[in-house]
């Protein structure tokens, strides 16, 4: 069992309800497989820095989750077989990551604020 | 002969003592570096969105990796774009 991190951009011609049924298709797809959610950030509409598939917008989606290894394969086919995601990416997080996850989700300052320009 | 310590110049030479450049995720202890984080990123990147190298960021070469990954994840989930103009 690894923490992972899953980023998603789904298009921007989701309406409110499609989005969250994407959001609870993919929830539901990690707890079955034996996994569980440790945290969900819906960042919603933010405008893309290039055009992907001719769109400049994308809904963004940010979860964290704790899966067995096999599972990532899994979730893959499930996005790259979804035609309302326009890109993801899986990120595994070591100890470090975990706890910085952990304290941005209860609004405990990271330490990055701390650091001045260069 | 003139010794070392007697050679005295006409015009005084100019010894410009800069600040010595340091590691501020050894200094401020930050172990992870988040590629959601777009305006924290942006101060290892020029303006065209190019990373700076160590010698100006005075990074060490274990965080200046997890910076340029950082980066690169960024710029895959178009958070940050790979050729730009006036970032800053």
């Amino acid at each position: 069992m690894n923490n992972y991190e899953l980023m998603v951009i789904f298009t921007p011609v989701l309406s409110d309800d499609e989005f969250k049924a994407a959001q609870k298709k993919y929830t539901t797809l990690v707890t079955d497989n034996g996994g569980s959610i440790v945290g969900e950030n819906p960042w919603g509409l933010k405008s893309l820095a290039y055009p992907i598939q001719k769109k400049t917008t994308g809904l963004y989606w940010v979860t964290e989750f704790i899966a067995p290894s096999d599972f990532n394969e899994k979730l893959k086919i499930q996005l790259l077989r979804d035609e309302s995601v326009l890109r993801h990416m899986v990120t595994r997080l070591d100890k470090y990551a975990v706890e910085y996850n952990h304290k941005k989700r209860s609004g405990v300052p990271t330490g990055t604020e701390k650091v001045q320009e260069a | 002969m003139a010794k070392a310590n007697e050679i005295k110049y006409l015009t005084a030479i100019k010894a410009e003592k800069r600040p010595k450049k340091f590691c501020r995720f050894k200094k401020y202890n930050i172990r992870y570096i988040d590629y959601k984080d777009i305006e924290f990123l942006k101060k290892f990147l020029n303006e065209q969105g190019k990373l700076l190298p160590r010698r100006i960021t005075g990074n060490s070469l274990k965080y200046q990796r997890k910076v340029s990954d950082a980066v690169k994840k960024a710029r895959q989930m178009a958070l940050l774009p790979f050729v730009t103009d006036l970032l800053k």
